[in-house]
């Protein structure tokens, strides 16, 4: 079960390079989602797998009486999940707002300079 | 959306949904549940209903603004977290107390802890609910 | 509770505070009375620690390594110290620079959430921790850096975000790894681990992900474009605290892992130093290629952030503390640069070179306040920038690395050419439009006081230097030697 995760990881991994350095940034944003599973999946394998065996306690015990899983990985990778989900609505935003304003999402196509309006926020 | 079947069944579901986040809020402690994942399961309910109606008609159901109830948990949220060291233990240490506790039972046992879920539920639900409206009023 | 933790209550308790205000006009005295509590509470925590004690709290009184550690030493309050100071420089400033728009959008409580993060990170004694407090940093700096709506923000805001969002996936992932190969993810316990353990692939793997990671952070060759392409275009108190703090957290992501976590394998370091070397001189060659005068400085902190990562790979005591002496001297310089430019800005109508001028004229003392940290930038003695390079370049000569010491040299040289154009241009030559087309624009206090103080620290630190020196050697003692902080995390008895 490790291996097979691990390579799924290694299979997301590559997916999500791919379409990130495509250079159009929805591709990206398609690339980031992967790549955040990605990581999230190598916090959580890391941890090692055990199947079928929640982490909690039984009443009137005070440590688990089985071997239980790792809850440790589940805690980072809730925490990771949240913060992707923020980091990427952000995103999502940005690109809405760019599109509307420069009427396309290339990162490569020049853009000529208006200096002029930087640096206000009157 | 305009589906007839789906307005109805929004409303059904808008006071299930709202009822099992607070169901998922409280037992959250000693089993699966919690703070966090009862503001996404409160959050989809507003979502579901904004679906049916409205932003307007949402935010008029939801009352306050959810970025002022997002703000408002996260205080909630330090506060309980600061009721520690104002009890003389670490920061974010768990402040208890059993009401009527016998010698068999503990008792009600209300929390800092508690107070830093519900601060947590607020702050989910009024975060994504202002994220998905502000994404609605900009599509 | 524990002096550690005042630094990181204040700005979250601000942030909240802004917030509800910030339809009110209050909530920008609110930013300040809050940068200043943060300041005089890392005040007393760099008091604490400065005979070489180190503090720590384990959050929720969980016992390391189980629980989250934050921990304070020499460098960790340092820094902490600077960003208050830093904080309520730009605090101050942006109470005229930030418009009635910006304030409701939120920008003071975006900032206060930013000091929040910044502290945060200097603090935390633990890995994963330092990631939940580089994504509150980010988070807030997207929220600044797009507050300003224009075409050019949202070009240099892709870069950035995109660039910064890599960074942290490779940070987490490396931390995932980590964690698998130890067990465990508090920095002092990590180094006990790992002491214990034989060099593998894994860990190479670590290494690689970290450097990247940070690397990106703190903008080092060849992954720095997403800063000159980002910085000239929010508002300027946004681009000061950004140029300020935001790279410089990277940079102590580096010292603070590569040292007290895991000593840099020589491969890496060499590699590490190239980079470096390859950063100040790339830097300071886009600045001179620069027209703009917040582009010229975005690449002079590309160029100085290779001058502290140099002090990281030459990996000697006397290095690193060249290192420390650079972060701290730069971030109050560097601030300060982008607080006049901002000011300049105002007062002469735009920012291009070719479109400005007569200010020297106009306001003799802005020249000298100008002057002060552009000097100090260049190395000048006796500023503050003289003896950060000279520690640095006496501890290349120690290790007998010619180049290294050379190119610190020449880069200090090229420094001075674009200070000098900027010199030249704005302040030397005569307002294209005619002279007359400055008079009457005033200067506000609230720009004068930040600029003004900053300036005068840059000049304490040049005049007064070896309290400084003696506070950083003994940092840079505490990073070589862990032992300390390990006692101090996990209480003598490693389990």
């Amino acid at each position: 079960m490790d291996a097979l995760l691990a390579g799924l990881i290694g299979l997301l991994f590559a997916a999500a390079l791919y379409q990130m350095l495509s250079g159009h940034f929805l591709r990206f944003l398609l690339g980031l989602v992967l790549i955040s599973n990605a990581a999230t999946m190598t916090v959580f394998v890391s941890g090692r797998l055990t199947i079928g065996a929640a982490p909690l306690i039984p009443v009137g015990a005070d440590a688990p009486v089985t071997e239980v899983a790792n809850a440790l990985p589940q805690a980072l990778v809730l925490t990771a999940i949240v913060i992707g989900l923020g980091l990427f609505a952000f995103t999502l935003f940005l690109a809405i707002r760019t599109f509307r304003r420069l009427g396309h999402l290339n990162a490569n196509t020049p853009l000529p300079q208006s200096p002029a309006k930087n640096g206000s926020l009157k | 959306m305009n589906s007839l079947i789906y307005k109805v069944g929004a409303n059904l579901l808008f006071g299930i949904l709202l009822v099992f986040s607070i169901f998922m809020l409280l037992r959250g402690h000693n089993e699966p549940g919690g703070g966090f994942i009862g503001g996404l399961i409160g959050a989809v309910a507003f979502i579901v209903y904004k679906m049916s109606e409205n932003i307007a008609a949402t935010k008029k159901v939801l009352r306050v603004n959810p970025e002022h109830l997002a703000v408002f948990g996260l205080t909630i949220a330090l506060a309980a977290g600061l009721m520690g060291p104002a009890l003389g233990e670490g920061v974010f240490a768990g402040q208890w107390l059993f009401v009527g506790g016998t010698e068999d039972t503990k008792g009600w046992p209300i929390s800092s802890v508690l107070l830093f879920d519900i601060g947590v539920y607020l702050t989910v639900l009024g975060a994504i609910v202002a994220l998905v409206l502000e994404m609605e009023r900009h599509l | 509770m524990s002096p550690v933790l005042w630094p990181l209550v204040i700005p979250f308790v601000g942030a909240i505070l802004c917030f509800m205000t910030r339809h009110t006009g209050i909530d920008r005295w609110i930013s300040v009375a809050a940068a200043l509590a943060h300041t005089v509470v890392s005040i007393l925590l760099v008091v604490e620690v400065a005979d070489g004690s180190i503090l720590a709290v384990q959050l929720g009184d969980w016992p390391a390594p189980f629980g989250i550690s934050m921990v304070a030493d020499g460098l960790g309050a340092a820094m902490t110290l600077i960003t208050g100071i830093t904080g309520l420089a730009v605090a101050v400033y942006s109470i005229s620079d930030v418009g009635q728009r910006a304030a409701f959008s939120g920008f003071h409580s975006l900032f206060q959430m930013l000091l929040a993060g910044v502290t945060g990170a200097f603090l935390t004694g633990d890995l994963f921790n330092l990631y939940v407090w580089f994504e509150v940093m980010l988070i807030s700096s997207f929220g600044l850096l797009v507050l300003n709506k224009g075409r050019d923000t949202l070009r240099g805001a892709m870069p950035y975000v995109a660039l910064n969002l890599i960074s942290t996936i490779f940070f987490l992932t490396a931390v995932g790894l980590l964690y698998g190969l130890t067990g465990s993810l508090n920095m002092a316990h990590l180094r006990v681990t790992l002491d214990g353990l034989e060099p593998s692939m894994t860990l190479s793997w670590v290494t690689l992900l970290l450097l990247l990671a940070f690397g990106i952070k703190s903008a080092v060759f060849p992954l720095f474009f997403w800063l000159p392409a980002a910085y000239h275009t929010p508002a300027f108190s946004v681009s000061a605290i950004f140029a300020g703090l935001l790279t410089k957290v990277g940079v102590y992501a580096l010292i603070r892992t590569f040292t007290t976590i895991m000593p840099l394998e020589p491969l890496f370091a060499d590699i590490l130093l190239w980079c470096a070397l390859l950063t100040m001189f790339v830097g300071v060659i886009g600045a001179a290629a620069q027209q703009e005068v917040r582009q010229i400085l975005s690449f002079h902190i590309v160029s100085q952030i290779g001058y502290m990562v140099l002090g990281l790979a030459l990996n000697s005591r006397l290095a690193l503390i060249g290192a420390m002496f650079y972060l701290i001297h730069h971030i109050i310089v560097k601030a300060n640069l982008f607080l006049v430019a901002g000011v300049i800005h105002r007062v002469t109508g735009g920012s291009q070179l070719k479109s400005i001028g007569g200010l020297y004229a106009a306001q003799p003392i802005l020249a000298i306040l100008f002057l002060i940290p552009a000097f100090s930038l260049a190395g000048f003695p006796p500023l503050s920038g003289f003896w950060a390079k000279y520690v640095l370049i006496q501890a290349s000569m120690e290790l007998s690395d010619w180049i290294a010491a050379g190119t610190a040299l020449l880069v200090g040289l090229l420094t001075i050419y674009s200070m000098t154009k900027i010199w030249g241009e704005a302040f030397w030559k005569p307002h294209p439009a005619g002279d007359d087309a400055l008079h009457g624009k005033g200067i506000a206090w609230s720009a004068w006081v930040p600029i003004g103080t900053l300036a005068a620290l840059t000049v304490i630190i040049g005049l007064f230097p070896s309290p400084f020196y003696a506070f950083a050697e003994m940092s840079a003692q505490s990073l070589l030697d862990p032992s300390g902080y390990i006692e101090a995390v996990l209480g003598g008895s490693a389990p």
